[in-house]
């Protein structure tokens, strides 16, 4: 349904907005973009809807080409912003009423689907205000009300759930639950258990550039999984290197820093082909062996340091 | 066509929503009215005391209620109209990009062509309310004196072409910045050299002098306020607008381009 391929746009000057990007999404998928602040999720999103062209590469939405046939693509899609921005003097029906007519919502439906959006999105009563009266929970209701308002076969949302209260949260991650199945979503977060929550697959970015594309749950295996270990083990440097090399799976041990005198402590770093138990093979051997045994760590992978940057965010939030 | 109206209300609705239409309308009004008031009680002074003694008489010749009050009044109108219509194009561009708006806007279905037509459509709506507020002003004419109609018709055409060339001219300063002043400032500054222009045209040589004349916004309006329809004159306006909605498209379409 979306293909995203070589994706780059680069800011006036040398500032870096995303790098080489390529991702796929299916018909009927959520696709999760989970990424600390600056990853450049909303300058991937701002050129899938259209908003600006990229520097290179190419997006194709349900058959088109956001730069050849942007009518096209546009009439396709529902966006919500990631800072939701309205009109602030009209009233929240006026306001949908306008936006149904500009995405081509047939003149006679046009009442019908604005009331049945805003039941949809819970802002029935709502309806006597104007946008700028509504708290930010409400405003983000209109801002999905309006992606919603023509039906669209994709859905865009950067950052959906950002600065709601827990209860809003909760409601809105299950609109979007709702609104899967026949629709292709793709939404923004730093929310990790947002994303494994309510998505198929997740595409993890940093720096403007794709770190991971994965199923949620692989993900998360892949990640508490590590096929690295720092090992700081007392003994004769060259038996123990020699002892941990023959541990079955290692591809290669080396000295990170060796001891200084004979009885001495020295680091390695012990690389397993496969990645199960392997702290575990290292502490048994050392038993066998008789080695004091100091530290076993496994060692972080880049994508860790990513998630972790990540999670620590989300606790802060709640 | 469905679009352009989708936007052409909207426009005219957030004019009224926000003070922006009252308060640009009702000083233009003001304004307007006041000199009335002056020309109009000055007409009436002339004219008794010519009736009254044949030297003043005399010194004006026949009095002309078309000549003396009309034409000046269309020609004071046309200084307040290139005052006032920058501040009712300013927003238009620029307070959709300074809220982010236009990030919506943009990502709509909807052609650059049909928005800026919306827009310019919306602001001719509000200055055509502004200028029927001066029609007052020329029936309290007609109820006392017998104006010339055709100079009246004609005079209204014409102020409306040159409005729609300051407004097409105010939209395109409102597409290039998301500074509302600075939209209102640079319409107001390029307006003012379009207007000064004619009056450099006796120094400058032959050719050049003609070419200045023809640039300058106002002198065009000199014919419409005589009651006469020049094609050359309603040309230049019908240019000069589509001329700036070109550019205004434009600068929204460069936001598509590739850097
Ligand atoms: N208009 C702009 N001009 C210049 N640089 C920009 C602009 N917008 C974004 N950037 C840069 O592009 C990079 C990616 O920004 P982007 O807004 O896409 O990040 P993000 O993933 O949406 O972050 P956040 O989680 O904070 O919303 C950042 O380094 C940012 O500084
Ligand atoms: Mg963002």
């Amino acid at each position: 349904m979306i293909e995203v391929k070589n994706l780059t746009k680069t800011y006036g000057g040398n500032a870096r907005g995303i790098t080489d990007i390529s991702f796929n999404v299916n018909k009927g998928e959520i696709l999760g973009f989970l990424g600390p602040n600056g990853a450049g999720k909303t300058t991937t999103m701002r050129i899938l809807t259209c908003f600006m062209p990229a520097t290179s590469g190419t997006v194709n939405v349900a058959g088109f080409d956001v730069f050849e046939d942007s009518l096209q693509v546009r009439s396709r899609i529902g966006y919500l912003p990631e800072t939701v921005p309205l009109y602030t003097d009209m009233q929240v029906p006026v306001y949908l009423r306008f936006v149904a007519g500009l995405k081509g919502v047939p003149w006679k439906e046009i009442k019908n689907r604005v009331a049945e959006v805003m039941e949809q999105v819970a802002l029935t009563h709502m309806a006597h205000k104007f946008i700028g009266e509504l708290s930010k929970g409400y405003r983000q209701r209109v801002g999905l009300a309006q992606a919603l308002i023509n039906d669209p076969e994709v859905l865009i949302l950067d950052e959906p759930t950002i600065g709601l209260d827990p209860k809003q949260i909760i409601e809105i991650r299950s609109l979007i639950k709702g609104l899967a199945g026949a629709r292709t979503i793709i939404l923004s977060s730093h929310i990790l258990p947002e994303v494994s929550m309510l998505c198929q697959r997740v595409v993890i970015i940093d720096e403007g550039k794709v770190k991971a594309v994965d199923t949620p749950d692989n993900l998360t295996s892949q990640l508490t999984k590590s096929n690295r270990v720092v090992a700081r083990i007392a003994g004769k440097q060259a038996d123990v290197q020699d002892g941990l090399r023959k541990i079955r799976g290692v591809k290669r041990v080396d000295c990170l820093s060796p001891a200084e005198s004979g009885a001495g402590t020295s680091k390695y770093t012990i690389e397993f082909e496969m990645d199960s138990q392997s702290s575990n093979l290292v502490a048994r051997l050392a038993g066998e062996r008789q080695w004091d045994l100091y530290e076993l760590t496994p060692m972080k992978m880049s994508l860790e340091d990513i998630f972790i940057r990540i999670v620590t965010e989300e606790e802060i939030k709640q | 066509m469905r679009n352009f109206i989708f936007i052409l209300t909207k426009e005219i609705r957030s004019y009224f929503y926000s003070p922006v239409a009252f308060v640009v309308i009702t000083i233009f009004s003001v304004l307007i009215g006041y000199y009335f008031y002056n020309i109009f009680a000055a007409f009436s002074t002339i004219s008794f005391q010519a009736q009254t003694d044949p030297m003043v008489a005399s010194q004006y010749g026949v009095l002309n209620v078309t000549e003396f009050v009309i034409r000046p009044f269309f020609g004071v109108v046309s200084i307040v109209m290139l005052i006032m219509l920058p501040m009712l194009t300013m927003r238009s561009f620029a307070e959709e990009k300074k809220t982010g708006t236009i990030e919506l806007l943009l990502t709509y279905p909807v052609k650059d062509l049909e928005l800026v037509l919306g827009k310019f459509a919306g602001c001719m709506g509000i200055f055509a309310i502004m200028l029927s507020l001066s029609v007052p002003c020329l029936l309290l004419v007609a109820f006392f004196g017998d104006p010339e109609w055709g100079v009246i018709v004609t005079g209204y055409g014409g102020l409306f072409l040159m409005g729609g060339a300051f407004i097409s001219l105010g939209l395109f300063m409102s597409s290039l910045t998301e500074n509302q002043i600075i939209a209102a400032v640079l319409s107001f500054a390029s307006l003012m050299v379009l207007y000064m222009v004619g009056s450099s045209s006796g120094f400058v040589g032959e050719k050049m002098g003609q070419f200045l004349e023809y640039v300058s916004i106002l002198s065009h309006f000199e014919t419409f306020a005589r009651g006469v329809l020049d094609t050359s004159d309603i040309t230049y306006y019908l240019l000069f607008a589509v001329f700036f909605l070109f550019l205004s498209m434009h600068s929204l379409e460069s936001k598509r381009w590739r850097a």
